[in-house]
């Protein structure tokens, strides 16, 4: 099936009109797709459905969009319920301030920790299956006859013992006006006809053509640029710049000196550009200006000595159990701070009025942008509207931090009229909230057959909770820092010990995709392929050994085993490597095969990944995301370093923070492998085993073993 | 004041002549679809054919871009039929955030001009611009697909 919808570019125009507050509904999708309120008569049957008398379905997506397809999959979700016909459904963007005013009519929002399918699946099944109950319900009454006797499906519903029919654009007027049922019985999923069928986006013609609007294409009348810079040293402030070195330049209208940063507003961003890095500051960089990546790793080293340490899981006698193992193994890993690095890079547009704020931003988290720009403006929440845009990425970067907005609002409001803020990528790079940087250190023993009997595990680095919401920690611990060593840590290891010791650095940090299962997944895994090879066993068999009886990760480790050809010889040169991890609610397994040239050079020919995550809504847009996920784990291993100098950022484009091209890319396969009962995360689990799946196939290949990344600082050279 | 050729019209703007083109396009004339990702040349989001060649906008001033013949992805398609590189976008699902594809697919059609049947080598060589959500398996398959058209 090829629907797609027509499209039209009406973001700009409803996003002028609603200035003038020329909007009935705050609804709109980025990039034109078009919107409710344009077309005659749509009745709301409830927040999720509106119904045009046409048959247009109208499906609200409370989520942002950023590639993972929640346009599409969300959406079917409804659809399935409604009984609609899926060429006749329209997504449609619900807005944050309607939400507000509408007591969370449409939940959350914020889209992140792999969660838009999984946090939203039963309410968006339940909307649909009950606004079907009151199309049924209207066309029964209309009938006179009960509503037992109808059935709605692709759009029309029929009264069985007459064979009458109405389409559902003709009762949703009615449908509208009544109450929702208080109840709704869910599909048994082995009825779904859509659900788990592999249906288009419903956005690629846009995509395709150039249209989509993004949060750097918006443009609202009157709007003048601004282009920011930001401390070098995070923490510190503006002291003073000298004004008269860009005064008298072209098209610049005003310094706008901010918390952390300087920005010029202008009439196009290149002038503004140019304007400020020419302008001269002297920065207050505050107390850490000779902090160093150096400096950072000696600290976290304290963290693996330290005597004490938050213990975040525990089973058996760790001390007792080493004092008996047969073989005892050590080894500590290091990974590094990374930048999110999305593709558009960070931008808010904002118009700061007496009575009313408005942004434009693309963001993860409307309720997030929404409270940003309150704050800014210093005004209530309801003062604000906050216009979503389509996201050039995500990744976690434009989710729980809304730097950005924060400075728009502020920058907009002091130029009196709507500016557009827009970073280069170079403030982009050196003023992320980074991947934490972390350090893992292991001491195992083995009994005489090799399996572990004792694992203590001592993890290290900064925390995100602590930084973004301290609140939130229990007892000052921040128990998600250990993820995948905690419930997320399946083998059975009778005497097993997690501490956390946290070291919180100067540089900000946040969820950067799979978050700490990024780091915690390259750690884990390579260690259990040391004590594989310790045993001197096969790390795929070993790794069944250690599920025991758990058929759910036996059978995503044996699906991808399988697929890779596992028991197979790889071709000439080529090594394999093996890595499970559980994420997000989901399991993925994956084998890397990998080859290790004679100066060292690393070649990924091919990653087979097995997923399941439960149910599974659309699996082409799972497999595509799987596949971005591989590609983003990928470019970690080889080459995501942010490091630090005097209390600065070193990197700042993508000639020094590189990133992967298309010939390096592997052929990636995925099985999916769904066993059904849940709902696990899509966007996510696919990261964090690609790290320790490579290491472990240069190992295989090497014999030397990765314990640091990126692999782009390894030497690999054969001796 | 510049004259630029950019899909088929030629329009005169106010700029300073080592403004590069990309922000002409984007800012001054509102052609959108060509994006910015770097501003060094190392991305291709900006990608646009000057006189038929892929080329990184955000790195020409518009002073060298005065007459040449400019296409942006706005005038790929030609009388509302879509380039076959679009169309095997379509075919393959390519786009995830879609923030790199017009630069992609102004890159890909590009290179099909010169060289019809690229080979695996060919697009590995020709094709650098980065995509941050890894489309790149579908990119290839595309570009066969576009190729077969």
């Amino acid at each position: 099936m090829t629907h797609m919808p027509h499209i039209s570019r009406r973001f700009f125009i409803t996003s002028a009109a609603a200035v003038g507050g020329g909007m009935a509904l705050g609804f709109r999708l980025p990039g034109g797709i078009g919107s409710a309120e344009a077309a005659a008569n749509p009745a709301e049957v409830n927040a999720w459905v509106v119904i045009q008398p046409d048959d247009t379905v109208i499906i609200r997506v409370a989520r942002s969009e950023m590639g993972q397809g929640i346009t599409t999959s969300l959406p079917m979700l409804v659809a399935e319920e409604l009984e609609c016909d899926w060429s006749k459904v329209r997504p449609e963007f619900a807005s944050p301030e309607e939400n507000l005013r509408r007591k969370r009519a449409w939940g959350e929002m914020s889209t992140g920790g792999s969660r838009s399918v999984r946090g939203s699946q039963e309410y968006l099944r339940k909307a649909g299956a009950a606004a079907r109950e009151m199309l049924i319900a209207a066309a029964a009454a209309q009938w006179n006859v009960p509503a037992a006797e109808c059935q709605a499906a692709r759009s029309v519903i029929t009264h069985k013992p007459s064979a009458r029919t109405l389409r559902f654009g003709e009762v949703a007027e009615a449908a509208a006006k009544l109450a929702p049922p208080a109840e709704v019985k869910l599909k048994d999923p082995k009825d779904w006809t859509l659900l788990g069928t592999s249906q288009k986006r419903l956005d690629t013609t846009d995509k395709v053509t150039g249209k989509p609007i993004f949060g750097i294409d918006v443009r609202v009348p009157n709007m003048l640029y601004a282009a920011i810079v930001q401390c070098p040293v995070f923490g510190g402030t503006p002291k003073s710049f000298d004004e008269s070195k860009i005064r008298g330049l072209k098209g610049v209208r005003q310094i706008v000196p901010l918390p952390n940063a300087v920005a010029v507003v202008a009439d196009s961003w290149w002038q503004a550009k140019q304007a400020v890095e020419a302008l001269p500051v002297t920065w207050d960089e505050g107390q850490n200006g000779k902090v160093s990546s150096a400096s950072i790793a000696e600290f976290l080293r304290s963290g693996l000595a330290a005597p004490e340490a938050a213990v975040v899981r525990k089973n058996g006698d760790v001390d007792a159990a080493l004092a008996k193992a047969a073989t005892r193994i050590e080894a500590e890993y290091g990974a590094p701070f990374l930048a999110h690095a999305t593709m558009e890079p960070q931008n808010c547009t904002a118009h700061v009025m007496p009575d009313k704020v408005e942004v434009w931003v693309p963001t993860q988290s409307g309720e997030a942008a929404l409270a940003a720009a309150a704050a800014a403006a210093e005004v209530a929440p309801e003062k604000v509207v906050v216009h979503k845009t389509m996201l050039g990425g995500g990744f976690g970067r434009r989710g729980a931090v809304q730097d950005y907005v924060h400075q728009a609002v502020l920058v907009a409001k002091a130029a009196g009229q709507p500016v557009k803020l827009l970073w280069t990528r170079e403030e982009d790079i050196r003023h992320d909230f980074y991947r934490p940087v972390a350090m893992a250190k292991f001491t195992a023993g083995l009994d005489a057959s090799g399996m572990p009997i004792a694992w203590r595990v001592r993890i290290t680095g900064p925390s995100i909770i602590a930084n973004l919401f301290p609140q939130r920690l229990t007892n000052g611990v921040d128990q998600s820092f250990a993820n995948g060593f905690t419930e997320e840590m399946a083998y059975e290891v009778p005497n097993y010990e997690v501490g956390y010791a946290m070291r919180a650095t100067h540089v900000p940090v946040s969820f950067w995709r799979s978050v700490n299962h990024s780091q915690n997944g390259f750690f884990r895994e390579c260690f259990v392929d040391e004590m594989a090879h310790a045993a001197g066993q096969d790390p795929y068999q070993y790794r069944r050994k250690l599920l025991g009886k758990d058929p759910q990760r036996l059978a995503v480790l044996d699906a991808a085993a399988q697929k890779a050809g596992w028991d197979t010889p790889a071709p000439p040169g080529v090594t394999r490597g093996i890595a499970l991890v559980e994420a997000y609610g989901s399991l993925c397994a994956q084998v890397v095969e990998a080859s290790v040239g004679d100066k060292g050079e690393v070649r990924v020919h091919r990653v087979t990944a097995a997923l399941d995550t439960g149910h599974v809504v659309n699996p082409e847009i799972l497999q595509a995301q799987t596949e971005s996920a591989i590609v983003y784990g990928l470019t970690a291993a080889l080459y995501g370093l942010i490091t630090i100098e005097n209390g600065r950022v070193q990197q700042g484009n993508f000639d020094d923070y590189e990133m992967l091209r298309i010939a390096d890319m592997p052929a990636v396969e995925t099985v999916l492998v769904p066993s059904g009962g849940f709902w696990g995360g899509g966007g996510e689990p696919g990261v964090p085993p690609l790290a320790p799946a490579l290491c472990n196939a240069i190992f295989a290949a090497t014999g030397k073993r990765i314990r640091s990344l990126p692999l782009k600082d390894q030497d690999l050279k054969r001796v | 004041m510049s004259r630029l050729t950019i899909n088929g019209q030629t329009q005169e703007v106010d700029v300073d002549p080592d403004t590069p083109l990309l922000w002409v396009l984007r800012d001054t004339l509102g052609l959108t679809g060509t994006k910015f990702g770097c501003g060094i040349a190392q991305c291709g989001a900006c990608t646009v054919h000057v006189d038929g060649v892929a080329t990184r906008s955000c790195s020409v001033p518009v002073s060298a871009a005065e007459g040449t013949q400019i296409t942006t992805i706005e005038g790929l398609s030609t009388n509302g039929v879509l380039h076959p590189v679009q169309r095997a976008w379509i075919a393959h699902d390519v786009p995830q955030c879609g923030y790199c594809q017009s630069g992609m697919i102004m890159a890909v059609a590009a290179l099909l001009k010169g060289n019809p049947q690229p080979s695996d080598a060919d697009i590995d060589a020709a094709i650098t611009n980065i995509c941050r959500c890894g489309t790149y398996a579908r990119i290839r398959t595309a570009i066969h697909t576009a190729a077969q058209a």
